[in-house]
């Protein structure tokens, strides 16, 4: 009997950028975020968003630390025993996160000191193991790299969306902290709109303080998801 | 006496889920039938039961000051006290997988994702900052958990219920979940507020 001789099996080469790796960075933004639709991290949404600055600090971070420990568990996903991989997990998230903060506190010690907790809470903010469970223990690097960037960012995108909203209702400023503070309605000359002023139509208005509590956002989010899936109606929940 | 008022405040009164907004995606995630609620609530509760007192030993002879070892080693405390609670949520997976593979199937990623729920960790950090002793930390973990516990059967059983409301279809399910919890958050406020140092 001949020996039936096969052809070497094409390898098909992935392209380092192709359509599968786009879709990867801007599913989360929409279609699969991590907040509105697959529910991970919203402790820390509810924890930091009452002002804009920390927000942006945390988003920053966050994609830091989901886009390296995805990398990480990925290239020794083979390596990891079942029975100890969260452990592992952990050890990598914990050491990034350190990172994180020996960094901020080298560059702006102000920001760091504001930031303290938050910064720590990074570890048990579940985007980052969620997507290591969920993604990077199946996969390539390079791939969960991007949906480790992907991710943070989806992520960073809705903070930042609540944090607008909570800051400038509740407290009447945006961007408080930074250099680019700016106080938009209040009861002081300082503001742009200045509620106090003679002839002022908006004598009527005093911050919500609901806004400034952790229950605003649960709000906030809620509606999120209502326009969300309003607008794509194969994301509502048939359960 | 003063540990059973330990017990019921950290159940009610400085509720994890809906006075302190600790542990919030799982409780979102899972709480869609008052069945695999009750699940999680249960190893929640054994999740903070156990690691609470054994946090309490590590925080005591291994990093304060006055231990064994003499020096201050608190820096050390996150990563020690999340590689407890990681190794404690590996057994109960473990065991959960063995004794109920469906519910191990329904609660799928927010099994091992108990690790990260902040009220765990948060649990602990807690317990730290207010000094308990050890018996305390037990009924204070014990505690916690059961009002973790109350909280997410509370929800699971009203979302099985809204199930036959007439719910804009854009926000059933997990829309309606965010919006009936910040409500229920600001109902737990006002037991917030009771300050039992008030009656005194």
């Amino acid at each position: 009997m001949a020996e039936v001789k096969t052809a070497p099996a094409i390898q098909e080469k992935e392209p380092l950028f192709g359509k599968k790796e786009k879709k990867l960075i801007t599913d989360p933004l929409t279609d699969n975020n991590p907040i509105t639709i697959q529910v991970l991290g919203i402790c820390s949404a509810l924890a930091v968003t009452s002002l804009v600055l920390p927000s942006v600090v945390i988003s920053v971070a966050v994609v830091f630390v989901c886009a390296f420990s995805s990398l990480f568990t990925s290239l020794l996903r083979t390596r990891i025993p079942k029975s100890i991989r969260m452990i592992v997990q952990l050890v990598i998230i914990a050491t990034l996160v350190t990172i994180v903060e020996m960094v901020l506190k080298y560059f702006s010690y102000p920001v760091y000191r504001q930031l303290t907790i938050y910064i720590g809470l990074i570890i048990t903010n579940c985007i980052v193991m969620g997507r290591l469970e969920a993604f990077a223990m199946a996969n390539k690097p390079w791939r969960s790299f991007l949906d480790g960037i992907g991710n943070g960012l989806g992520y960073g995108l809705i903070l930042v969306g609540i944090a607008l909203i909570r800051e400038l209702f509740g407290k009447g400023s945006l961007f408080a902290g930074s250099a680019a503070e700016m106080k938009i309605i209040g009861a002081s000359p300082d503001y742009i709109i200045n509620t106090m002023a003679e002839g002022s139509w908006f004598g009527w208005y005093s911050n919500n303080n609901l806004m400034v509590l952790p229950v605003a956002a649960m709000f906030i989010i809620g509606i999120f998801i209502w326009i969300q899936r309003s607008r794509n109606p194969d994301l509502v929940d048939i359960s | 006496m003063e540990l059973f008022n330990i017990f019921i405040k950290a159940a009610f009164v400085e509720n994890l889920v809906l006075a302190y907004f600790l542990g919030m995606c799982s409780f979102l995630a899972v709480s869609k039938t008052v069945k695999t609620a009750f699940g999680l609530g249960l190893a929640v509760i054994f999740v903070l039961g156990i690691t609470m007192p054994i946090n309490w030993l590590i925080n005591e002879y291994l990093l304060s000051e006055t231990g064994p070892l003499g020096f201050d080693f608190s820096f050390l405390r996150f990563i020690l006290f999340i590689a407890v609670i990681a190794s404690m949520v590996q057994l109960v997976e473990m065991v959960i997988e063995k004794v109920s593979p469906s519910l191990y199937n329904s609660l799928g990623i927010f099994l091992p994702l108990i690790t990260v729920n902040c009220a765990i960790l948060g649990g602990s950090l807690f317990m730290v900052a207010r000094e308990y002793n050890f018996s305390e930390s037990v009924a204070f973990g014990l505690g916690g958990g059961f009002g973790w516990f109350l909280a997410i059967i509370a929800i699971a059983a009203i979302r099985e219920k809204i199930r036959y409301s007439d719910v804009p279809p854009a926000l059933r399910g997990l829309g309606m979940a965010f919006i009936l919890t910040g409500l229920m958050g600001i109902a737990f406020m006002s037991l917030l507020g009771i300050d039992p140092a008030a009656f005194q």
